[in-house]
């Protein structure tokens, strides 16, 4: 069984300068109980993982206008003016990546693999340092492995083995950081005993879950965009 | 309607009329959105949206959102009967693996070799690429919809990108306010006019070399 705690003991390992990773796209799958945890808890100089930086007052957004972040890697900071801000000013190191890119090297640390081919970037700004291979006469690019410490993952449903369900579009990124992190929390809406959960509707494996909290902000509280 | 908002309409709807039925297709956040709106009667087209699913229908009603249910631009959408849920690595390999028909995004510069620049302005505007590098290379077909010049009257269609670029090579169909472009081998072909310029005016505000051929049709 995985230890099923609460949000302030889920985050409080996550000290000044740890990295972690938060699925989600534009909010839609954010963990808002145990982002609210760690902002609670002030850990800055982050190094934060996670598709895009939402808005700023919605979820993951909340770490980058609150100045928790020091490095940052996501594929998309458009809708965040203050991410911007940060990246122009030099408060905060911001590496874009395509976001097939950043699937496939979360996802490659997670499954043992030593890296990536993907011929997304080549002949752009993502080459820069980077090596290239040619196979069957076509240029890839050599991406490699992306973890973090600490990943923050939202489920609907999550059973007292870890396993989760993750509904309609929240499962993103979430999948993939899931596997690639050394300890992962799953924040669920509703969490049951070990078969009440339909073993075919299981999103993320529990294999990869460290620890469970109950959801107190769930999905309903994303605000939507003015 | 005001003048610019009907030539929008006009080249949105001229995207729409080149997707054909059935066509699995990926429309970028902006204008390439309203593609759907006018798709002709009869057609159907399925859309792909890039944070994890496929059957993606119109705006959700006011009061009836699903946090749940957003677009890859975070708005509260539906799905269509027959779409399917899937995580970011199935999404992009829909994607990269080349199963996506035809994406139609923005564009900010667009040159005569069919490279691509539309995600960085550097020092002003940095959102980000997001999807659009692997949409770009994977994607069968290409189209970028934007307006023929800047604000500032500069053109779009030029002989190199200045920009940083989002892939080289991979642009299919330019489709302006002004024209239907074609991306070839031999360059870029003037295939249709608006009905309200003339050739002479397109090929003013193209920087690039335009190949006219004998019939330039109107749209």
């Amino acid at each position: 069984m995985k230890p099923v705690i609460t949000a302030d003991k889920a985050v409080e390992n996550i000290k000044d300068g740890s990295s972690l990773m938060v699925g989600g796209f534009m909010g839609c799958g954010n963990a808002f109980t145990l982002v609210e945890a760690l902002l609670k808890k002030g850990s800055k100089g982050l190094t934060l993982i996670t598709s895009d930086t939402a808005f700023p007052e919605v979820g993951v957004g909340k770490l980058i206008s609150q100045n928790r972040v020091k490095n940052l890697y996501a594929t998309h900071i458009g809708t965040n003016p203050v991410s911007g801000q940060k990246m122009n000013s030099g408060e905060m190191d911001v590496t874009l990546v395509p976001q097939g890119t950043f699937n496939e090297r979360i996802r490659a640390k997670g499954a043992g693999l030593g890296g990536v081919l993907t011929p997304t970037g080549i002949g752009t700004a993502v080459e820069k340092g980077k090596n290239k291979l040619i196979i069957e006469e076509k240029e890839y690019l050599l991406e490699l492995p992306l973890g973090a410490q600490f990943a923050l993952i939202k489920a609907e449903v999550c059973d007292k083995y870890g396993n989760c369900f993750l509904p309609m579009a929240t499962k993103n990124a979430a999948v993939n950081m899931a596997m690639a992190a050394d300890y992962v929390v799953v924040e669920a809406e509703k969490i049951v005993e070990p078969g009440q959960m339909d073993p075919e509707k299981v999103t993320i494996p529990g294999v990869f879950i460290s620890a469970i909290v109950q959801s107190t902000l769930p999905a309903s509280n994303l605000q939507q965009k003015p | 309607m005001d003048p610019k908002e009907l030539k929008r309409v006009r080249l949105i709807r001229r995207i729409a009329q080149e997707l054909p039925d059935g066509a699995l297709v990926n429309l970028g956040i902006g204008m390439p959105t309203m593609v759907a709106n006018y798709i002709p009667e009869g057609r159907r087209i399925l859309l792909h949206s890039e944070n994890g699913f496929i059957g993606l229908g119109a705006a959700a009603e006011k009061g009836k959102e699903d946090p749940r249910l957003v677009n890859a631009g975070g708005q509260p959408v539906t799905i269509l009967p027959g779409g399917c849920f899937f995580d970011s690595s199935m999404s992009f390999a829909i994607i990269r693996g080349g199963h996506v028909d035809y994406t139609v995004l923005g564009g900010l510069e667009v040159d005569m070799e069919g490279n691509l620049a539309n995600y960085m302005i550097p020092g002003k505007m940095v959102p980000g690429m997001g999807g659009a590098m692997d949409l770009v290379v994977g994607a069968k077909n290409v189209i970028v919809a934007m307006e023929h010049v800047s604000k500032n009257g500069a053109p779009k269609i030029l002989k190199k990108c200045s920009l940083p670029l989002t892939a080289c090579g991979e642009v299919d169909i330019i489709v302006t306010d002004l024209a239907f472009i074609r991306v070839t081998k031999k360059g870029l072909v003037l295939e249709e006019i608006a009905e309200d310029t003339t050739v002479e005016e397109v090929l003013k505000a193209t920087e690039a070399p335009l190949h006219v051929p004998g019939t330039v049709r109107k749209f």
